[in-house]
Formats: structure tokens, sequence, C-alpha cells
């Protein structure tokens, strides 16, 4: 019983910690937050003429974040992977 | 689950799905560049005719359009194909993955060099999503035991 006042306790706490620093976040879709005013104008203004894409999802995904879908398509063979050989058992081969 | 049902409305309709199926996802990766869509996507759409082809006929009738054997390397080589671009870039004097060096092996310009070096890519996405969707509905399906199943689930060996 202690212990669920304790947890209780502990994440009523944690919850308003969190809440505090949810008052500090730029308001929803605002042009002048900190995420849009770094690289996202460069993205949307060189795009076409850098990479030739006219898709702006395409050329931030696989050129100029391609680190990154490099490793989810790893991420992908390895989960492949990993289920061969979880559950791959031997069979009879007539 | 995987044994047969021999239903010929759904044999020949899947027959006739398979194919629009892997256009359409042939489609969905060529026009991932302008359109929503790409090499994930693609790959899903191209897994699920072979998973239909499972469901509506059985294991032995789609591992005979796709084999165990050609599944596994397809799996690595997806990955392969990414990869290789971005060493081929690393080798003509570029960074990893920075595709505008590429034009100095195709015949186009540096832009359009990055254009057909996501192509690639995307390409290489799509065929280990592919072969690992597959593989893993297979091991999934069966519980690993491939054709195996199949003919446990005939002699009542696997009842319980």
């Amino acid at each position: 019983m202690i212990k669920k006042i304790v947890s209780i306790v502990i994440a009523i706490f944690a919850t308003s910690a969190l809440l505090i620093g949810v008052k500090d976040f730029p308001n929803w879709a605002d042009p002048n937050q900190p995420a849009s005013l770094h690289v996202s104008p460069r993205y949307i203004e060189e795009t076409v003429a850098e990479t030739g894409v006219p898709n702006m999802v395409t050329s931030v995904l696989a050129d100029y974040r391609g680190y990154d879908t490099m490793f989810e398509t790893s991420v992908i063979f390895t989960a492949g992977v990993a289920v061969m050989m979880l559950l791959r058992r031997p069979y009879k081969n007539d | 689950m995987i044994s047969r049902w021999e239903d010929i409305i759904i044999e020949t309709l899947s027959r006739f799905l398979v194919p629009f199926m892997q256009i359409y996802s042939l489609y969905v990766l060529a026009h991932g560049h302008g359109s929503p869509g790409g090499g994930f996507q693609g790959g899903c759409i191209f897994a699920a005719s072979f998973v239909l082809l499972v469901i509506a006929y059985d294991i032995f009738e789609a591992k005979k359009r796709f084999s165990e054997k050609i599944n596994g390397i397809f799996c690595a080589l997806g990955v392969f194909i990414y990869t290789g671009i971005g060493w081929l870039c690393l080798l003509l004097g570029g960074n990893f993955l920075d595709y505008g060096k590429l034009s100095k092996i195709l015949p186009t310009d540096p832009v359009m060099a990055r254009y057909y070096g996501m192509a690639g890519i995307e390409t290489g996405v799509q065929i280990t999503v592919m072969a690992i969707m597959v593989s893993i509905f297979l091991d999934l399906a069966t519980a690993g035991r491939h054709e195996g199943a199949l003919e446990e689930e005939d002699v009542g060996v696997d009842s319980k």
C-alpha cells in the first residue's frame, strides 16, 4: 500500500515537472519557432535547384538525411534476420 | 491456414490481381519523387502480392515463383545497393552518399545525378523491404517451418 502511494506521488511530481516545461513550447504551427528557422527554409528554397526532385519529402529523406534512411533500411534487414534466427526451424526437404 | 483451400473464384481473382499489384508497387516506387511514395511503401505493396499468393494458393505455389534462396539473397541485395551507391560516391571523390559525384559516370549534370542517385537507393530500399516482409510473413505464419508446417498439419502431429 505504501509502495503504491509513493509511486503515485512520484508520478504526480514527474508529470508536473514535465508540464512546467510545456509552457515554454512555441505555439502550434508558429512560423518563427526555432525548428522552422534553422535548416527548413533552405530545404524549401533549394530542393529543386540542388536535387532536381519536385517532392521535398523525398529530397530530405533520401539525400539530405541519407544516413538516416540507410540505417532505417539496415534496421528492417536486421529485424528480418532476427525473425529468421528465432523462428526458422529445419524441415525435411525431400 | 497455409494448406490449399482450392476455391476457383479466389484463385482466379488473385491470379489476375497479382500483376496489377506489382505494377502498382513499381509505380509507387518510380513516382516517389513527385508524389507520396517511395521504397518503403512500394516494397510493402510488392510483398502484399506474394502474401496474397500464399493465402489464395499455398506456400508451394508461392515458393515456385519466389524461392527461399532468392528471397534471402534479395534481403541483403537491397542494403548492398544502398550502401554500394554510398561507397561509389566516396570512390568518385565525394562524401558518403554524395550523389552529385555520380555525374562523373552518369551522362548527366550533378543536379540530375542526385535525382538518379535517389532513385537508385529507393530501389535498394524497395528490394530489401519486399524480401524481408515476405520472409517475416512466411516465418510467422508457419512458425518457421515453411513447407514442414503443411506436412505436419496433414499428419496431425502438431494438432495440440
